[in-house]
């Protein structure tokens, strides 16, 4: 039977694979940007997993404001990549100091 | 075991399975233009599974906000930049052995704290949230609409935050396009900036006898 644990383990490994983006893409913004939202998934996939088994609804109402966070986080993230695009002609996230004042 | 047991497994395993490898497709692919789509299979994914744990409101809000939103704002700007994708790839492998590491130890430290039965996860009974009766929409939005209103309001009020600094962001003045200038138009104040009259001769008569 399907329980906490095989829940928690796919969030664990989702989480870990988004780690190793994070490094294997370190110079690719957007990519970076993406291994976040997979790591915020992987958070969520827990949340949900401990709201379904201990029968508490806070962790969805959580949930609910992680994915209100992130939609926030990545219009944000998006237009500083826009900005970055413009400005250097690149998103190579070492070119970023290059945005200050 | 009973069918609809076996059947509940295998689906987990199957969207689990799709979970980790659109997450593995999306950070070894070549494409950015790939790797998005391959976010939107693991989001669809997950959204199976929670729609399959019992979170339905959840599961469909993440199809419709994150799939129909997000990753298309995504898409728009990995197609609207041009990005050199070869370029960017140089030196990839360099801290790829580094990264695994790290994540093959954040994966190990994680499954020890799950191997050893912290938490006191091992009790936990598999209990459904929803009682009978009330659906998991309802149950969300009561608990989302009396404790945690305060916090609701401040998720609005950082989705204003998210609009108003992409927007400064990105806004740039060019000096030769053409805009309203509310300023300008409060300021007026004699009939003279408000129309130009032009004089018209009435040249036609003149052109005809001729």
């Amino acid at each position: 039977m399907i329980g906490l644990y095989h829940y928690l383990g796919l969030g664990a490994v989702v989480f870990a694979v988004a780690v190793a983006g994070m490094f294997i893409n370190r110079k690719n913004m957007i990519l970076l940007l993406m291994c976040v939202e997979l790591m915020l998934l992987a958070v969520n996939i827990n949340f949900i997993a401990f709201s379904r088994f201990s029968g508490n609804i806070s962790g969805q109402v959580f949930v609910f404001f992680i994915l209100t966070v992130a939609a926030a986080e990545a219009a944000v993230g998006l237009a500083i990549l826009v900005v970055l695009f413009r400005n250097r002609n690149s998103i190579n996230v070492s070119e970023i100091n290059h945005l200050k004042g | 075991m009973s069918p609809g047991a076996i059947t509940y497994q295998a689906l987990f395993y199957l969207f689990a399975a799709g979970i980790v490898f659109s997450g593995l497709r999306v950070i070894t692919a070549r494409n950015p233009v790939h790797s998005a789509l391959f976010l939107v299979l693991a989001l669809v994914n997950a959204a199976i599974l929670w729609v399959q744990m019992g979170a339905e409101f959840l599961g469909i809000i993440l199809v419709l906000v994150y799939v129909g939103a997000v990753m298309v704002m995504f898409l728009f700007v990995v197609m609207m930049l041009d990005i050199n994708a070869a370029t960017m790839r140089k030196g990839m492998t360099r801290y790829a052995p580094l990264g695994l590491i790290i994540s093959g130890l954040i994966a190990a430290e994680i499954g020890w704290a799950l191997w050893g039965h912290y938490l006191g996860i091992a009790n936990t009974p598999h209990t459904a949230v929803a009682p009978a009766g009330i659906s998991n929409t309802e149950e969300l939005g009561r608990a989302l609409y009396t404790h945690y209103i305060y916090v609701f309001e401040i998720a609005a009020v950082i989705l204003l935050l998210g609009i108003i600094s992409a927007i400064v962001l990105t806004l740039r003045w060019r000096p030769n396009t053409r805009r309203q200038d509310i300023n300008q138009q409060l300021r007026v104040h004699k009939t003279s900036d408000h129309m130009r009259l032009v004089d018209l001769r009435d040249n036609s008569r003149g052109r005809k006898e001729s």
